[in-house]
């Protein structure tokens, strides 16, 4: 009943989808990572099974699940920092955004002359 | 000459506290027009029964705000084509609150979570006493200003998610007042603020969603507020050696 009565608001703001990003991003990490320590276990216990699982890591598709693991760990390492200049940071929403623009080129050309590099 | 515009297709929240459902209403439109406009047109011309509140109709008063297709706004000074959706718009009363009949809520949660903060002015002299001079660009009154323009008209309570989430949460507007006060040289209540605000249903139990910030038709700056609570509780906390 209650649930039919009322709308559910409008969210499709930048912080609300940060918040979002967030926590999802969060929840897949943490139930990435006892999987992740348990595929390192096996270096100790069956080192043969640990080599199978890596020529099965090489795979295209793995491959490619291993760029949404970085992008998401990424994605919450800087929401996190966002999180802590939002609410530790006294400063004005200009001065973040400034920050912010800043550490973005910044990781940027870093990010490209990287590339370059490897 | 513009073009004479379709009738609206209005959809209105009708019941109590116990349910209810939407009712279509066919409105026309007119130059100009608010949704308070709608609604009273609908009460006017259509159905007489139907209940909602106002006072100002000039956004001074926050009395008659409403979810607006699915966000709370207020309606007075809230243009009908600004949030049309094709032809329609659904008009339900706020969200977080208990509803009394159709659009009005009871908004006693909402003004018990504003005292509950410790929202209530304590003078720090009396009248009898000097008048303390204040200076207006003191950063301690440029943050207490910067949200002293609130109307109380709960669009933020209405627009959060940690409301819903957590009923004693006391909220954007409740928590923003005590950031207000804490940061005004004449008030005398700090340390109950502190107790009130950093206590269960407090400023931690905040997400930093935003909503309140992004929707409040002030454009007043709740969530930075609350940030501000944040630091000042944990600062206090960590000055008291973690007790």
């Amino acid at each position: 009943m209650a649930g039919e009565r009322r709308v559910r608001p409008g969210r499709a703001h930048p912080l609300w989808l940060a918040f979002v990003l967030h926590r999802v991003s969060g929840l897949a990490l943490a139930l990435f990572l006892p999987l992740h320590f348990w595929v390192l276990s096996y270096a100790l216990t069956a080192p043969d099974q640990l080599d199978e699982f890596l020529l099965f890591a090489e795979q295209p598709l793995v491959k490619f699940a291993e760029f949404g693991l970085v992008f998401l760990l990424a994605v919450h390492a800087f929401g996190g920092l966002r999180l802590m200049a939002l609410e530790w940071l006294p400063w004005s929403a200009p001065q973040k955004t400034l920050a912010a623009g800043a550490v973005g080129a910044a990781l940027f050309l870093s990010g490209t002359f990287f590339l370059q590099v490897i | 000459m513009p073009e004479p515009l379709d009738d609206l297709d209005v959809s209105v929240w009708r019941g109590t506290a116990s349910g209810g459902a939407y009712q279509s209403f066919v409105v026309p439109t007119m130059e100009s027009q608010t949704i308070l406009d709608v609604v009273s047109w609908i009460q006017q011309y259509a159905d007489p029964t139907l209940t909602y509140r106002f006072a100002c109709r000039v956004g001074m008063c926050g009395s008659c705000a409403m979810m607006v297709n699915g966000r709370p706004r207020w309606t007075c000074r809230t243009h009908v084509r600004k949030v049309l959706q094709g032809r329609k718009v659904q008009i339900g009363p706020l969200r977080n609150l208990p509803v009394i009949k159709d659009l009005a809520t009871d908004m006693d949660p909402f003004f018990d979570k504003w005292v509950a903060a410790g929202g209530a002015h304590r003078p720090s002299a009396t009248r009898h006493e000097p008048i303390p001079p204040v200076d207006p660009a003191q950063p301690a009154r440029v943050t207490a200003s910067a949200g002293i323009e609130c109307i109380n008209c709960a669009i933020c309570y209405a627009g959060c998610d940690t409301v819903t989430g957590n009923s004693d949460y006391l909220g954007p507007a409740a928590l923003q007042r005590a950031w207000t006060l804490l940061n005004d040289a004449k008030h005398d209540g700090r340390a109950a603020i502190f107790d009130a605000v950093s206590g269960h249903g407090g400023c931690h139990n905040c997400h930093s969603m935003g909503s309140c910030t992004a929707f409040c038709p002030n454009d007043l700056d709740p969530m930075s507020a609350i940030a501000g609570l944040k630091r000042e509780t944990a600062k206090r906390f960590w000055r008291r050696g973690g007790s």
